[in-house]
């Protein structure tokens, strides 16, 4: 039986909260704006918008895997790139998976901020730009749930980062790519060691949103 | 726009860029091969022996991505892997010599498959031949006495399996509308640890089974094993450099001939011992030059050399992409 084998249970949970932190960082980058985009500007097609991203809340992972796959895959069209089996592959595709996460909650999270707030900025003289960041602000702890939620999503799935990842050891295995292949190869000690900091990690985040929802 | 936004944004780019170079770098900054291979060798942690080793000594990181036999091959096809490490005899002939992708084959190792089951033996197949094996357990099933699980991934093992039915007399098509045949459709410690639940008997490759047998994981037990039909045979391969030139098929070359040497040969041959009381895998260059074990030897020139110009190969001349040194 595997014994308990510190350095990689590290270097494995070390490589999942950077992959997954990366990844909600940069779906940040987009996301973000584009809720601010939605909540603030009356478009054509605004509630179509909206239904998409909220329909795409629970795309299941193996199908965004296997989508990126046959983008990523050396004769597909983003081959070249050459992020098949990589970290920067999950990097991406978690990014995308977790997208609709950050646009949908912080979108309500920004419309649900008195009006009143936006008209007093404006009456007080701000642009259109600096009245979405005055809202943004009020808005500021539904905006981190949605984060915190998006980064749970991101580092408790499992299609994407094996589909796209490949499970490469030392490269590219995070702690569920670990935790569902390992067990095929009997190690379920270190299986299970590894789904406590899984989890230990999930629950505490868990725990900092509802307090956070509670004050 | 406002200062504060420029900073966060620019902050949360860097945080990125740095958490990438960090988990990239090491493997971007020494050469890599990327290996499609089968389960069982992988399953049992020889070739992450091999990787490390191989690491330490000539600084090449080996990345291996574990799949059955049939998606190894598949991999093999996209240009996803420099090289391949797989069991099936059959599907290496396709793919070399009609696929055209498959070059500098050589055979490394060798075990067998075994018939496993509970130890009450329902089905009373054990010290029988493979084939009259498989009738009883067929008879057994339909009875409700005994149960099948077979591998169903079109993995080395499967393949085996199904060339295995197909000379008793079955067709694994129609078995598998039989409830007392499961197919499991996962990999194989998958496999025997859904047949130890099920109390059925399922074929295995060797060394997984010892290795989730001494580790106390499964008790089914060994009740056909080391004949002629159920022999195992390991092979590696390079992805044919004319297909795929973006391939490290330089690398791919060495890391075979290395496999061949005395050095991986006794790597693979000491695998396990330690923790089995036996090899898992073993190795074939000495038994097939010298002919150290005659039997053994026969076996696998029967069953693993390919075909080509009415003799038989380990690698037919055309596909050996100017490594020729390697078939003396």
């Amino acid at each position: 039986m595997t014994c308990i084998d510190e350095p990689m249970l590290l270097d494995i949970t070390l490589r999942s909260l950077l992959v997954s932190g990366s990844a909600t960082l940069l779906a940040m980058l987009w996301s973000i704006p584009i809720a601010l985009t939605i909540s603030m500007r009356e478009f054509m097609g605004k509630r179509v918008v909206k239904s998409v991203f909220n329909a795409l809340l629970g795309i299941p992972t193996v199908a965004l895997g296997l989508i990126l796959f046959i983008l990523f895959a050396s004769r597909g069209p983003l081959g070249p790139l050459h992020l098949l089996y990589t970290p920067t592959g999950i990097i991406i595709g978690q990014a995308i998976l977790i997208t609709p996460i950050i646009v949908s909650f912080t979108t309500s999270a920004l419309e649900s901020v008195d009006p009143e707030v936006k008209d007093l900025t404006r009456t007080l003289g701000a642009s259109e730009r600096q009245a979405s960041f005055a809202i943004l602000g009020e808005a500021k702890k539904g905006t981190t749930l949605a984060i915190i939620a998006a980064f749970n999503r991101a580092i408790a799935e499992l299609g994407v980062a094996m589909m796209v990842g490949g499970n490469i050891y030392g490269y590219t295995q995070v702690l569920t790519t670990k935790i569902s292949t390992g067990v095929t190869r009997g190690e379920t000690v270190l299986c299970l060691e590894l789904t406590v900091i899984l989890l230990a990690i999930v629950f505490s985040l868990t725990l900092a949103m509802n307090l956070l929802r509670r004050d | 726009m406002n200062p504060k936004i420029i900073v966060a944004a620019v902050v949360i780019a860097i945080a990125i860029v740095g958490a990438v170079v960090y988990v990239e770098l090491p493997y971007r900054s020494s050469p890599k091969l990327q290996i499609a291979t089968t389960t069982s060798l992988y399953d049992t942690g020889l070739l992450d022996n091999i990787a490390s080793y191989y690491k330490e000594h000539y600084d090449v990181s080996l990345f291996f991505i574990a799949a059955g036999t049939g998606q190894a091959i598949q991999q093999a096809k996209m240009g996803e892997a420099d090289l391949l490490l797989v069991h099936a005899p059959s599907s290496e002939n396709t793919f070399i010599q009609s696929d055209n992708m498959g070059v500098v084959r050589k055979i490394f190792a060798y075990n067998f498959f075994v018939i496993v089951g509970p130890a009450d033996d329902p089905a009373g197949i054990e010290n029988l031949t493979p084939t009259v094996a498989l009738q009883k357990i067929v008879q057994a099933g339909i009875a409700g006495n005994a149960k099948w699980v077979s591998r169903g991934d079109g993995s080395g093992t499967h393949i085996k399996e199904n060339q295995l039915w197909v000379k008793a007399g079955f067709n694994m098509s129609q078995l598998r509308e039989n409830s007392w045949y499961i197919d499991a459709a996962d990999k194989m410690g998958a496999t025997l640890t859904k047949a130890n639940e099920m109390r059925a008997y399922t074929l295995s490759d060797m060394g997984t089974y010892l290795k989730f047998y001494t580790d106390g994981l499964i008790n089914l037990q060994i009740l056909v094993g080391e004949t002629k039909d159920l022999l195992n045979v390991y092979s590696a391969m390079a992805v044919n450099p004319t297909a795929y030139p973006e391939l490290n098929f330089d690398g791919a070359v060495d890391f075979i001939k290395w496999l061949v040497s005395d050095e991986g040969q006794n790597l693979i041959g000491n695998f396990g011992v330690s923790d089995y009381g036996q090899p898992l895998f073993y190795p074939t260059v000495r038994l097939l030059e010298e002919n150290t074990n005659p039997t053994i030897a026969g076996w696998i020139r029967d069953y693993a050399l390919l075909s080509y110009d009415n003799q038989k190969w380990e690698c037919p001349p055309p596909y050996r992409a100017g490594q020729d040194d390697l078939y003396r």
